[in-house]
């Protein structure tokens, strides 16, 4: 027998769901016989199911370890990992959940393991200098309008129109299982990682337009105009203050060791 | 390659991040699964450096799938050569089994036919991964839970010969070849005294658990408990006959404390440092 043939149905028979028995050579049913098997089976489908409940653990905890993992096993027979890095698996997790028939009961699922993904990616990034007020301050006034700010490649963020995905999301990442008291409309949620570790705080619309806007390529002044032109009553000064001491934006060009001395 | 020192390493798990950086055993060194570091940057690289400053660290790959019948991903290769010259690490390892095939990645060390053609593919494999790495690699014998037709060569006249045509050197499992040994029926002792032993680079030491349908007819590598004794006198029996070789104590699940796996490095230790006194007295 040719490697590549038995890698092909060894690997389909470990992440199948067994249906397809009757059409295994004769040598797979004599492994599929084999009390040692199941190891194989167990020890991907659970390294899959581990992966992603690691990677999703608010999702987990609003549903439960059972549910959860009934669904995750679903997930990986159908989106098995790509390579190694599992710490980075599960990335379209939330548009699965979105279009899994029994999650329907719980309409904001889907968003609360998107701000979990965001979570993952913003752990996983790479590293960069975080454009800060001070040295904003030392930009030239008559440069700012076409300053060119981008946002960091840890920023991530996230606006529900119909839930308060962030608060539920925020409630479970602080160990706080109470949901009483959060009002059940829209919002948004930020995540940076200013000092190393992952942080988070709530995110107006008006923010997560500005930042959609600088991730565009748009310089301040358009990203700016085009936030308060959908949100008038925002107050750009607080917003872009957030922004800056969250770390979520770093300027087009390098900061310069002088400038970042200044 | 710089010498790795002749002692007990423990396996590194993020739970005890803070606390392997303060400990100062001497000769301790770490050893990590590089796909948890390949990133392109953030808190868990600095982690790592930071560790590295303090002991040496080596890589001990889970997904390269040297034995799949295709050559190793060159984007998964080019990611684990960076974060080898960032850390600069003492020992880079593999295991001889496949787990990545056709754009799938099933987390596991997976078996294979050990025919004429496999030992070819995975040579080429090897010297493939040595090239990109610009170091020779070591090469772990895997644990087996099936008995599967086809082998043209014993396991390890299989890795002798790769060790000839690649110039890689191996990582000797003691726990692997019990399990093995126990789930597939032959001697772990003959297996061990037919070991290509002058290319060990280092061994692997872990506890294992029988499983709960079939007992201990099938003993699976958990790596979630103390190394068995049986496992202990088998490493007693390879290193009275090698001396020295630098020894990991690997864990995984229901993580004890680090002064707990301390303990338990201080047993490879001791034998270690036995055997270097009995040479020392012979000469």
């Amino acid at each position: 027998m040719q490697l590549n043939e038995f890698q092909d149905a060894l690997s389909a028979s470990l992440l199948g769901d067994c249906t397809t028995a009757e059409l295994s050579p004769a040598w797979l049913t004599s492994l599929q016989a084999q009390p040692g098997f199941t190891v194989y089976r167990n020890t991907v489908l659970k390294a899959c199911m581990d992966a992603l409940q690691a990677n999703y653990p608010s999702v987990c905890q609003l549903v439960g370890d059972e549910w959860f993992r009934g669904v995750a096993a679903v997930y990986a027979r159908a989106h098995p990992p790509t390579d190694g890095r599992l710490m980075d698996y599960g990335a379209g997790f939330a548009d699965f959940l979105q279009a899994f028939g029994p999650a329907a009961e719980l309409p904001y699922l889907p968003a609360v393991a998107r701000l979990d993904r965001c979570w993952t990616e913003c752990h996983l990034a790479a590293d960069a200098h975080a454009a800060s007020a001070d040295w904003l301050a030392t930009q030239r006034a008559d440069a700012l309008a076409t300053l060119h700010l981008k946002p960091h490649p840890a920023a991530r963020w996230a606006w529900c129109t119909e839930h308060p995905a962030y608060a539920l999301w925020a409630a479970q990442r602080e160990g706080l299982g109470n949901h009483e008291g959060i009002p059940w409309e829209g919002d948004g949620g930020l995540l940076t990682r200013p000092q190393g570790a992952v942080v988070w705080s709530p995110l107006t619309q008006a923010g997560a337009m500005f930042l959609d806007a600088c991730a565009r390529g748009a310089c301040l002044e358009d990203a700016a105009t085009e936030t308060l032109t959908n949100a008038p009553n925002t107050d750009f000064a607080a917003l872009l203050g957030q922004l800056l001491q969250m770390g979520a934006l770093t300027p087009f060009t390098k900061i310069t060791q002088a400038e970042e001395a200044a | 390659m710089t010498p790795l020192p002749l002692t007990a390493g423990l396996g590194l798990k993020p739970q005890h991040y803070d606390e392997a950086l303060r400990c100062s055993a001497p000769g301790l060194w770490w050893e990590v699964h590089p796909e948890n570091y390949l990133t392109d940057g953030g808190p868990r690289l600095a982690w790592l450096e930071a560790i590295r400053g303090h002991h040496p660290v080596a890589l001990h790959g889970v997904s390269l799938s040297l034995a799949a019948d295709a050559p190793p991903d060159e984007a998964h290769l080019a990611r684990l050569a960076a974060l080898a010259r960032r850390i600069e690490p003492v020992l880079v390892s593999e295991h001889l089994a496949w787990s990545t095939w056709r754009g799938q990645y099933l987390p596991d060390l997976l078996p294979f036919p050990r025919t004429h053609a496999a030992l070819h593919r995975i040579a080429g494999n090897i010297a493939r991964t040595q090239d990109v790495l610009q170091r020779p690699i070591a090469i772990e014998n895997p644990t087996h839970y099936l008995h599967i037709d086809g082998h043209d060569w014993a396991e390890t006249d299989f890795l002798a010969d790769l060790v000839q045509r690649t110039g890689c050197s191996l990582l000797l499992d003691v726990n692997n070849v019990y399990i093995s040994a126990n789930n597939l029926g032959f001697s772990a002792q003959a297996y061990v005294d037919a070991f290509p032993l002058h290319a060990v680079a280092e061994i692997h030491m872990a506890g294992h658990h029988a499983d709960p349908v079939h007992g201990n007819a099938l003993l699976i590598d958990s790596h979630d408990a103390t190394v068995a004794p049986a496992v202990w006198a088998l490493y007693e029996r390879v290193i009275a006959r090698t001396g020295p070789i630098p020894t990991l104590i690997e864990r995984d699940d229901k993580l004890p404390s680090l002064n707990e796996l301390l303990a338990e490095r201080d047993q490879a230790h001791r034998v270690l440092a036995d055997t270097t006194h009995e040479e020392a007295t012979c000469s």
